[in-house]
């Protein structure tokens, strides 16, 4: 904002930077109340979890419940419907952002590190990657999981989502790694270092930030994957959170709806927490560029 | 990119340059692997897996025959597949190029106008339906748009009618909730583009006597026209895969009525059992998104040169 012209302009004469600072100001109410009424009717589709969630006799109609209670909580406090559906999301989420870490930063330090005319196509070709819509190769990967004998493996169905967001992990990870200086890296390989040893005593702990970056960007993404678990993992005792929520949909057509209500939130809470921490963390991850300055 | 000062000094490596300048690449190799087997196979398996009849269950399951074109011709002759077709065009369309992206654009100018504190707090709501598992949304938005559900109750109170929306207007409710669903991700690359936009040129022409649309059209899309299309071709990528929140409102119905192209191949493979004419169906999605994968890619490049 430019106040600087206030000063030389005539009494009584409208400056073009008072201009500036007055017409905003007229043009933040409608802009307030159009954003807050954009904002309500994204709320309002949430409304209803909140409210059936702590509501014992919900239906699918958002509505003060008559009497408030965590009955729906303690219901759902089960092993069977609560903890082992979310351990079976804890492992997959978990296994798919270990695998692609590694792959990611293995695959990232030649990358970034050594000039090569295959770079390009390749970091190409990533990208190409994550245009893929993955929910059109289900149809195909099923199929292939039949022939394989892989079908309700979790390992097979780890790997595989592993590589559905791999290509976004590699783009990630390698964008992440330019910004470690390479000068440091020097000193190690004059003293004798591989690349490797390199990469793993000075480039990773420099980025160990962008790292936990790319580990919860794939977590959330596999925490919140519902088609892929629903595909591959067939039978009860291995489906992620995801896919149990069918659970509170009764053999005869009655929903639980206040269970079902109250199972999201504890389902939503891990991936909200997480996300709250990158938004937060995103800026001071590049903050590392100063290491070589000092 | 990385630093030039790469070139000067490497790590040091008593083998043959040769053998050197390959056994660098190895790192890469894990990740190959997995995107061949798991990704590059599958889309390989589906084209050829379109020319057979593989079967859910049963003998052709085991050992599926060759059948040529025959799923394609099935495909050409279905009355489904143009249906599924214009439904998927007018989902991406109305909820992904019209829907996320312009209401993407308006709230991230919005809230460069508004308060400081309002635009947080919307802006956080706005990011919470696509933070939430799909799942979760989908099942929200189910109950927001069934017959007694919030939508209806809040048409009541404005005294305005209550049709059965999942029902009555299945294509409109699952655009709304698409659009509800995603429209944070335009909103966050169109903040971060205007962000960019200096603050000396919209001022300059506002000097010049600008007006607030004039200065929109004229100054401020111009220059953000780069981040306009990489978002277009994402939205789109990604609304052309939506599966669970359709599965989960409609399930495709009633009637087809809501059948997008993901939902048809899920339908065909899975309650049908025919995962050749599934693979089919897919395998005209996947040539979709390779063509406007290609165009993004290629958009990317000449932007960088």
């Amino acid at each position: 904002m430019t106040t600087t012209a206030g000063g030389t302009a005539g009494a009584g004469r409208r400056t073009p930077a008072g201009a500036v600072s007055r017409a905003q100001q007229r043009a933040r109410v409608p802009a307030d109340a159009a954003l807050i009424l954009i904002g309500a009717s994204f709320v309002l589709p949430l409304l209803w979890l909140v409210l059936a969630s702590v509501d014992p006799a919900a239906g699918h109609e958002a509505k003060v419940p008559g009497t408030v209670s965590l009955h729906n909580f303690a219901a759902i406090m089960t092993p069977g419907l609560l903890f082992q559906p979310l351990w079976n999301s804890m492992v997959l989420s978990a296994g798919t952002a270990a695998v692609n870490l590694v792959a990611a930063v293995l695959a990232a330090y030649p990358l970034s590190r050594y000039q090569s005319r295959f770079n390009r196509p390749f970091m190409y070709t990533i990208l190409f990657g994550t245009c893929l819509p993955i929910t059109a190769i289900m149809v195909p990967v099923y199929g292939l999981f039949v022939q394989l004998d892989l079908l309700d493996s979790m390992p097979a169905t780890i790997f595989f989502m592993a590589t559905t967001t791999l290509p976004m992990a590699i783009w990630m990870t390698k964008n992440f790694m330019d910004a470690v200086p390479v000068s440091l890296e020097e000193a190690a390989w004059v003293d004798g270092a591989s690349g490797l040893t390199a990469l793993r005593t000075i480039v990773l702990p420099l980025m160990r930030q962008g790292l936990g970056v790319v580990f919860i960007f794939v977590f959330i993404q596999a925490w919140g994957n519902f088609f892929v678990p629903f595909v591959l993992l067939l039978s009860e005792a291995r489906q992620p959170a995801a896919v149990s929520i069918f659970s509170f949909f009764g053999q005869h057509g009655a929903v639980a709806y206040g269970q079902l209500a109250a199972f999201s939130i504890l389902y939503s809470v891990p991936v909200l927490a997480l996300y709250v921490i990158v938004a937060k963390g995103a800026g001071s991850s590049f903050a590392l560029s100063g290491a070589v300055k000092g | 990119m990385a630093a030039p000062t790469a070139q000067r000094l490497r790590p040091v490596n008593r083998r043959s340059p040769l053998l050197r300048r390959h056994a660098r690449l190895l790192p890469v190799l894990p990740a190959v692997l997995l995107l061949l087997v798991f990704l590059v196979g599958p889309v390989l398996w589906a084209f050829h897996a379109s020319f057979t009849n593989a079967a859910l269950t049963g003998r052709n399951a085991r050992s599926p025959g060759w059948v040529g074109f025959e799923n394609y011709q099935r495909l050409v002759a279905d009355p489904v597949l143009p249906l599924s077709l214009l439904l998927t065009i007018i989902f991406v369309g109305g909820s992904a190029i019209l829907g996320q992206n312009l209401l993407g654009l308006a709230i991230a100018i919005l809230m460069r106008r508004a308060r400081r504190a309002v635009a947080a707090v919307v802006g956080t709501a706005v990011v919470a339906a696509w933070v939430l598992p799909e799942i979760v949304a989908a099942f929200a938005a189910y109950a927001y748009f069934s017959r007694d559900g919030t939508l209806n109750q809040v048409l009541a109170g404005l005294g305005l009618g209550q049709p059965d929306w999942l029902y009555s207007f299945p294509m409109v409710a699952i655009m709304l909730a698409n659009i509800w669903r995603g429209t944070a991700f335009s909103m966050l690359v169109y903040r971060a583009a205007l962000d960019d936009v200096p603050g000396e040129v919209t001022e300059a022409a506002l000097m010049d006597g600008a007006g607030g649309w004039q200065r929109l059209a004229y100054i401020t899309l111009p220059m953000i026209r780069g981040s306009i299309a990489t978002n277009l071709m994402l939205i789109t990528l990604q609304t052309l895969a939506v599966f669970t929140l359709i599965w989960v409102m409609t399930a495709g119905g009633p009637a087809n009525a809501s059948t997008t192209l993901p939902v048809l191949a899920y339908q065909e493979a899975f309650k049908f059992g025919d995962i050749g004419y599934g693979t089919a169906v897919a395998s005209v999605l996947i040539l979709i998104g390779l063509v406007f994968g290609a165009a993004y890619v290629r958009l990317l490049r000449e932007s960088e040169r």
